[in-house]
């Protein structure tokens, strides 16, 4: 047995889950309102990044660490997103020199 | 301390997350961004989970947002022309995130008696997030999905080149 570290002591886990919704609702808001595609995918980052934090906080309240080994997986995919993302965001860039995302709506009629 | 600095570092990713989201110059919003990046990680050492503090500067604060100014300056963003959402579309965005937050809110204060009975002192290992320990769970429990994920980057690599490979006929595309 070991001294529980001073957050799990200190801070209850309940903060750390309204931070990581909050960051989320930020994420959400920002995919919402902006209409460039390069800050669709930050603002994307930015909920992965607040799922990921709360996976880790209960990995480490819990002491199990199956959390933080699927917080790894979950960075892993994001690398791999970003880089065909990104990819695909330069071709489009090159067919109609522009990365506003409603342009690219006529997919949907 | 913890406290304080667990507050400090939550109010720090919070700011720079909604100037990610304000902010009408690209690179500003990659630089805010990558704050939070710093602010996570420092959040994650806060939960003694080292790996995944150094992971998540080198991987995110290092790879990824690299790549993303590298486009932006590759694209020649102009701020002028920054395309937002029309204003009664963001009214709408604003009180839809505030509607989830709310959902999520309430739904934590519910379950908050239920969460706050862990720490059960008897069992508890707070050396799980050193290199150690995640790397024995790593490589014995999640050996596959770990090996399927460097078969998953073999597939963004070959996908990433194929989309961004010129095709035959164009010229001078930029």
């Amino acid at each position: 047995m070991q001294d529980l570290p001073e957050v799990v002591r200190l801070i209850p886990i309940t903060h750390y889950l309204l931070f990581a919704s909050a960051l989320f609702c930020i994420g959400m808001l920002g995919v919402l309102i902006r209409r460039n595609a390069l800050i669709l995918f930050m603002c994307i980052e930015l909920m992965l990044n607040s799922v990921n934090l709360l996976l880790t906080s209960f990995a480490t309240y819990r002491s199990d660490a199956a959390g933080q080994v699927f917080v790894f997986f979950i960075m892993a995919v994001a690398a791999a997103e970003v880089a065909v993302g990104l990819a695909i965001i330069v071709m489009i860039y090159r067919n109609i020199k522009t990365t506003n995302v409603n342009l690219l709506s006529r997919l949907k009629w | 301390m913890a406290e304080k600095l667990f507050y400090f570092l939550t109010f720090l990713a919070l700011a720079s997350g909604l100037m990610v989201v304000v902010s009408r110059n690209p690179v500003h919003s990659v630089l805010y961004l990558i704050l939070t990046f710093f602010s996570l990680s420092g959040h994650y050492i806060l939960l003694n989970a080292q790996f995944l503090a150094a992971v998540n500067i080198i991987v995110y604060a290092g790879a990824i947002m690299v790549l993303f100014l590298f486009v932006i300056m590759f694209l020649n963003m102009r701020t002028h022309n920054e395309p937002m959402a029309p204003i009664w579309a963001q009214l709408a965005a604003v009180v839809s995130a505030g509607l989830v937050l709310m959902v999520l809110v309430a739904a934590t204060k519910a379950s908050s008696p239920a969460l706050e009975a862990v720490a059960d002192t008897d069992s508890f290992d707070s050396q799980i997030g050193l290199v150690q320990t995640l790397g024995q769970t790593l490589f014995s429990q999640y050996l596959i999905p770990f090996e399927l994920t460097s078969i998953l980057f073999l597939v963004a690599i070959v996908g990433a080149v194929y989309l961004g490979r010129r095709e035959p006929g164009e010229r001078n595309s930029f």
